[in-house]
């Protein structure tokens, strides 16, 4: 008989292994489930996986599409870690736009050198400011980060669609509901010609390495880690929770903000109803997938990002419907969170006991 | 349809010549992204039935392809890219808010073409198309206005676009027609698509007292909900009939077969060409469904009002229209021109309640 026994000290080496165990099964089960429909297994997962990486802007596409990602799960990852649950990124990410677009666009007719700078900054702000709210509830009220922080999405996303459908709405639009486009000052620069590759990336990776010099060589992540593990130790350390709790959320919210406003300055280039297909909830499963750790959300943010083009794709060459995205992003997190048994605890052998 | 006739041996000509002369004649490729599931029963599954009337009409001379439930954000851009980075010819981007990806990625590949629905931006490779739907609210405004006994419509809207607003004041002119005592409620569920929030917004309607239930938006749901309590409907987009056997009147049906096919043919012909398109019931992109689950008498009017919209007898926006603070915005016996219908933004005196802004 097979038996789970709980380990003395969770696996490290489990832990690493375990995504790679669940990206292989998962790809186990997309072969069964495209040949049951009747699909060439392997010309399926090609077009899926590799052949959004054959060409250059298949390549910049990726890392745009990983960009903004890459850029919440970071700060997400620094807060789950102090288990601050902000489950809100995706409002933070939308008042960040928000706050940046409506500087730009009030500023329209400026070509002035420093309107991006401030753009860029009215979005990490605005999306501090909405990260905010729910600290100030939690750590004022007791009120639970996970429901105030969820609940002011909605708001967020009502917030700017009540913006574009009225005082934001492009006065040669015709009534529809988009903002003006945004004036070159306010637009970030392109790394590569003819794509859509904008200086969003830098903010990435510079948040990663931010996020791992803070988390591995500061004090302050010390304090994040300790709390995280146990309050009661974080407590008797004298450390301060209410401190904590504010600078998981502002950190988080600020750089869903940064998030938000890069994506509407470098690919929308206007405010519509419409910004986000999700990223702030697509970031939360990135920060998993990556072990909450800086250096593991940039692959687990590629991979996502990679499904979703992967899946574009295989519609308009395999002929296959948009759930497969869906299919392989939940197929992808029960096999991670299943192998993740496997870190705190072992199968074995057992003997049978006589009845 | 006369044109259409005509096109038809030409293409099938010049397409022969072409076989025989280069031994084998590239497929031309036609894209399509959808805003929705293909489906939804409603505005993506029609534009999916146009996809699949020009693959029934050219059969091995095009090929077809097409991107479903795309995200009206950052993901268009790249889609419409895409289709157009792998060989497709012609690409019909179908919702508004793919407007300006569409023409950015239009302006990047000037060789190729593209068909926007609902749009305003034009250029030499990016034609527009769309249908007067509003022809068609205007008689479910006329059903629903003879049919109803509390004198309550309850309406299911999306955005608080000009399409949208138009095909409310539409269908409240029209029931007005019939009926002055009528009032109409509407409830936005700023979505699309959404079955749930569609029906709990029906729901909340026919709570308040509708007796009649019609939605622009793209699912059967709250047509769904009217059969479940026992009111009357309308179909959106497409033939609902089989959603609501009891409850549907009638159904505005979006037909883009004959323009798309329309369009595949100038592709192969080499005719192709930029436009703007706002087909009627005239032109075949606006149909009604059978009327049903009303009297004779009713059916009659109803069909006595459709024809006279497709001869050009009535049109729906005929003055006098006065806006809801009294100022008339259409003149007595003038109608509304093209430009006021494409940026309504107001809503016609007797509605109640003010425009979401």
């Amino acid at each position: 008989m097979l038996a789970i026994e709980p380990r003395r000290q969770p696996s490290r080496a489990w832990s690493l292994l375990s995504p790679a165990i669940a990206i292989a099964l998962t790809l186990c089960v997309g072969a069964l489930l495209f040949g049951l429909a009747g699909r060439d297994p392997g010309h399926a997962l090609y077009v899926l996986f590799i052949q959004p990486l054959t060409s250059t802007y298949g390549l910049t596409e990726l890392l745009v599409k990983a960009t903004p990602l890459i850029l919440i799960a970071t700060g997400l990852a620094i807060g789950f870690r102090a288990n601050v649950w902000n489950i809100g990124a995706e409002g933070q990410y939308t008042v960040g736009a928000l706050a940046g677009g409506g500087l730009a666009l009030a500023f329209h007719d400026s070509t002035s050198p420093l309107l991006l700078p401030a753009v860029l900054l009215a979005g990490c702000a605005g999306g501090m400011a909405w990260g905010a709210i729910p600290a100030l509830l939690r750590t004022r009220f007791n009120v639970n980060e996970i429901l105030s922080s969820l609940m002011l999405t909605y708001v967020a996303i009502l917030l700017l669609s009540w913006l574009v459908h009225g005082p934001w709405r492009d006065p040669d639009g015709y009534n529809f509901p988009e903002s003006r486009l945004l004036s070159d000052a306010a637009t970030l620069p392109i790394l590569v010609d003819d794509t859509r590759l904008h200086a969003g990336l830098l903010f990435a990776l510079l948040a990663v390495a931010g996020a791992w010099v803070l988390m591995g060589r500061s004090v302050v992540g010390f304090q994040l880690r300790v709390s995280g593990q146990s309050r009661i130790a974080a407590h008797y350390a004298g450390y301060s929770t209410t401190g904590l709790v504010w600078f998981a959320l502002l950190l988080s919210g600020g750089l869903a903000g940064l998030a938000g406003i890069s994506e509407v300055s470098g690919t929308i280039n206007q405010l519509l109803p419409t910004i986000s297909p999700g990223y702030g909830f697509t970031a939360i499963i990135v920060a998993f997938l990556g072990r909450l750790h800086p250096l593991g959300i940039i692959p687990a943010g590629l991979l996502i990002a990679l499904s979703y083009i992967g899946g574009e794709l295989a519609q308009i060459e395999v002929g296959v419907p948009a759930a497969v995205t869906g299919i392989f992003q939940g197929v992808l997190l029960f096999f991670l969170l299943g192998c993740d048994l496997l870190t705190g605890y072992r199968i074995r052998l057992a003997p049978v006991r006589g009845t | 349809m006369r044109a259409l006739s005509l096109g038809g041996p030409a293409a099938v000509i010049a397409l022969v010549c072409m076989v025989l002369a280069g031994g084998a004649l590239a497929q031309a490729r036609i894209g399509f992204v959808y805003v929705g599931p293909i489906g939804d029963h409603g505005w993506t599954y029609r534009h999916n039935e146009c996809r699949l009337a020009i693959e029934r009409e050219f059969g091995d001379a095009v090929s077809t392809s097409y991107v479903e439930n795309v995200s009206e954000g950052p993901d268009a851009e790249r889609v419409v890219r895409q289709l157009a980075t792998t060989g497709h010819d012609l690409i019909f981007t179908t919702s508004f808010g793919f407007m300006n990806p569409t023409a950015r990625v239009a302006q990047r590949f000037p060789k190729v073409k593209f068909e926007h629905a609902t749009g305003y931006k034009r250029a030499d490779n990016l034609a527009t198309y769309s249908a007067r739907f509003y022809e068609g609210r205007y008689i479910s405004g006329v059903i629903a206005g003879t049919m109803t006994k509390s004198n309550r419509i309850g309406y299911v809207a999306s955005f608080p676009i000009p399409e949208v607003v138009r095909g409310i004041n539409a269908f409240f002119l029209g029931a007005r027609s019939v009926n002055p005592d009528i009032s109409i409620s509407m409830v936005w569920v700023n979505t699309w698509y959404d079955p749930g929030k569609e029906s709990d917004a029906a729901t909340t309607l026919i709570d308040q007292g509708a007796d009649i239930i019609t939605s622009h938006t793209d699912s059967p749901a709250p047509l769904q909900v009217a059969q479940t309590r026992g009111v009357l409907g309308f179909g959106q987009a497409s033939d609902m009939h089989a959603f609501a056997p009891d409850a549907q009147l009638s159904a505005i049906i979006d037909n883009w077969n004959p323009y798309c096919v329309a369009r595949a043919r100038a592709l192969l012909d080499g005719t192709w060409t930029s436009t703007d398109t706002w087909g009627g019931l005239d032109s075949g992109m606006v149909e009604m469904a059978a009327y049903t689950n009303m009297p004779e008498e009713v059916a009659v009017l109803a069909r006595k009002t459709e024809e006279a919209i497709r001869s050009g007898a009535l049109h729906p926006f005929t003055g006098p229209i006065r806006d809801q603070s009294g100022n008339v915005v259409v003149p007595d016996g003038q109608v509304a021109d093209d430009g006021m219908l494409l940026g309504m933004d107001f809503y016609v005196e007797g509605i109640v309640g003010s425009l979401p802004n």
